[in-house]
């Protein structure tokens, strides 16, 4: 059997804003149907770089294949209709927007009603909603939100909006998920509630590509790291072998005299 | 029975459902209620009605673009003007002394759809290179469009028939009409029927015809896939973006919406005068349909209806009249010295109050947006957003962190 292709192939991305590097020269490749790990100090670029990937920034130099299609500099509309999509590091909600709203609007890329369905209200156009509605539904259920349906997107609790960030983006119908970092001041609980998340869109056949800080849930969660210290790939491999990098650990720690 | 009575019961308390339904008793009475209340002389109010119909349908379009999409557009007229001159070239003997030597007399019914969609392309033509621009931006670019529009109309010469403008445009025609006793005539069945200034009950007619065909479509619009990318592109362009709206063709789309609006209400306009003129698309108009928009409250449809209605009245109605009342008002307190001008410089309560016009309308615009800075009936969202205006203003501005 032929080894399955990487879903996402960075080549020799570099991105400069005026003097500042802020990644360098990095390459790697997303395994398909895997949880793939970035993980870096702050300001190493990792943000960056996903704005690089999702086409919110275009990268200086290198190639971005997602795939074998190349997408580099590709507005981020088109990489999310080729099946790229993200969440924020500063959750990024249409916030007056109820939450099924929200959901909603992610489907917008995949609908196929026309200017004239929506002006007319045609009977397309009214299944088309009705369809779309129930997906929504459906994944508000996986994350857990069902219940919230109708409230604004800003009255609900911090984790409740992380997860909702989630279910946008699984809206979009993806075949790659970039999630920046998901984790972020969860309480453990909601930690594994997240990892048992992340299993599921897994199982739904989405690649998942992942920034986080906490250790734990890198090293359970991920198959594979990339390290990334001031724009520079410093360490790639399995969790444990990243783990005991000496660069990695130096990064981390500080260089000891 | 039961049907018709949850119908009722579940509207009651929406606010939106209950405007409309005022809106459309009242348009329906108000002809009848006039024609009573004067006597049989109240066609010039009714006519007065019908212009403020297009006021209606130019804030309604707004809405769209100012509202929905969140793009400030400070040169709307220049649409409203395409729309009336393409209707006036379409539609009078006007091309016939241009170098074209032919005239078009296309039929009212078409003619009106050629002016919105001329006006629609200019709307994407000017929207296609600004709508990358953000904000303040636009707004200055609109502006100067809607400065070099009329001047181009004025000074394309022949064309355009200059400063003079092009008159007797064609009037709109049906097939035939009712007339009853509404006009003071008896039932008749009228065929091959003009519109004429002699029977303004008829504009009045074919204005809310109109705005109830526009009202369904943006309503459409904005319960549909569109208007919920519109609302997210006005909250977080990057966010909508990430998430597969194509945000430069979304606003692209809006922005064209609103123009051909505002090219159809300019096309019924030019037929409704039968007169076309650079003079009436200047800023003023702009100004006015966005204070109809922001006062009546921004992205809600009934609302923007309701600031064309409120602003109209008071622009074309109470001020024009203000002089006049003010002067009764001051001969029935036995204050009849007010009225006369003195040597001193005073020229009379009703000269004072006509020179003042602009400032009463100022202060009563001030007034609205003091007592309900959201508008008159705003949507749910911007009465959120302005709730919570404060700890917006407190947060970090949202950046994307590198």
């Amino acid at each position: 059997m032929d080894p399955i292709p990487p879903i996402l192939r960075v080549e020799g991305l570099t991105k400069r804003f005026g003097g500042l590097v802020a990644v360098d020269n990095v390459s790697f490749e997303v395994p398909t149907g895997e949880v793939f790990a970035l993980i870096g100090p702050n300001g190493a670029g990792k943000t960056t770089l996903f704005n690089c990937i999702t086409g919110i920034y275009k990268p200086t130099l290198g190639q971005v294949t997602f795939r074998d299609r190349d997408l580099t500099g590709s507005p981020p509309h088109r990489t999310a209709k080729a099946g790229i999509a993200r969440t924020f590091q500063n959750i990024r909600l249409f916030e007056y927007m109820s939450a099924l709203d929200n959901v909603k609007l992610g489907h917008h890329c995949r609908m196929r009603s026309k200017l004239w369905d929506s002006l007319l209200k045609t009977p397309f156009e009214r299944k088309e909603e009705v369809q779309v509605e129930e997906h929504s539904m459906e994944l508000l259920k996986l994350v857990g939100l069902d219940r919230l349906a109708d409230r604004y997107a800003r009255n609900l609790a911090y984790g409740q909006q992380r997860r909702l960030e989630i279910a946008r983006a699984l809206a979009t119908d993806p075949r790659l998920l970039l999630l920046d970092e998901p984790a972020a001041g969860f309480t453990p609980q909601e930690k594994v509630e997240l990892m048992d998340l992340v299993q599921t869109i897994l199982k739904r056949g989405i690649t998942v590509f992942l920034i986080e800080h906490d250790m734990k849930v890198v090293m359970q969660a991920s198959q594979r790291i990339v390290v990334l210290d001031h724009g520079e790939k410093i360490a790639e491999g399995p969790p444990l072998e990243v783990r005991n990098n000496q660069r990695v650990i130096e990064a981390y720690l500080g260089k000891s005299a | 029975m039961t049907r018709a009575r949850d119908f009722v019961r579940s509207n009651l308390r929406n606010p939106n459902a209950i405007a409309y339904f005022l809106m459309a008793v009242g348009a329906l009475l108000f002809p009848a209620i006039v024609q009573f209340a004067t006597g049989g002389s109240g066609d010039y109010l009714v006519g007065l009605a019908a212009d403020g119909g297009i006021y209606m349908l130019m804030a309604i379009g707004l809405n769209v673009v100012v509202g929905f999409a969140g793009l400030l557009d400070l040169g709307y007229a220049a649409f409203f003007a395409i729309g009336s001159y393409t209707y006036a070239l379409v539609a009078s003997n006007h091309l016939g002394v241009t170098p074209l030597g032919h005239s078009l007399h296309v039929p009212f019914w078409i003619a009106l759809f050629i002016g919105m969609l001329v006006a629609a392309s200019a709307g994407a033509l000017l929207g296609a290179p600004t709508l990358r621009l953000r904000g303040d931006y636009l707004a200055i670019v609109t502006l100067g469009f809607g400065e070099i529009v009329p001047r181009v109309f004025r000074n394309a010469g022949i064309w355009t028939g200059g400063v003079p403008g092009i008159s007797a445009l064609d009037v709109p025609t049906l097939p035939g009409w009712f007339q009853g006793p509404w006009v003071g005539q008896d039932f008749a069945w009228v065929p091959d029927f003009r519109f004429t200034s002699a029977n303004l009950t008829a504009y009045y007619v074919l204005m809310i015809v109109l705005i109830t065909f526009v009202v369904i479509l943006v309503n459409n619009l904005y319960n549909s896939r569109l208007g919920r990318a519109w609302m997210a592109v006005r909250e977080d362009e990057t966010a909508a973006a990430a998430n597969g709206v194509n945000t430069v063709s979304i606003k692209l789309l809006a922005f064209s919406i609103g123009a051909a609006t505002s090219g159809f209400a300019g096309a019924f306009y030019g037929a409704k005068l039968s007169y076309v003129s650079s003079e009436n698309f200047g800023f003023i108009v702009s100004v006015t349909v966005l204070a109809m928009v922001v006062l009546g409250g921004m992205g809600n449809i009934p609302g923007a209806m309701l600031g064309a209605i409120v602003l109209y009245f008071i622009l074309f109605w109470l001020l024009p009249n203000a002089p006049a009342q003010m002067q009764q008002l001051a001969s029935s307190l036995g204050l009849d010295w007010l009225n006369q001008s003195n040597p001193n410089g005073w020229p009379g309560i009703a000269e004072v109050v006509s020179r003042s016009k602009y400032v009463i309308f100022g202060l009563i615009l001030v007034g609205i947006m003091l007592l309900r800075p959201q508008g008159l009936l705003p949507s749910q969202i911007r009465k959120q957003e302005l709730k919570h205006a404060e700890h917006e203003a407190l947060a970090a501005p949202r950046q994307l962190q590198a």
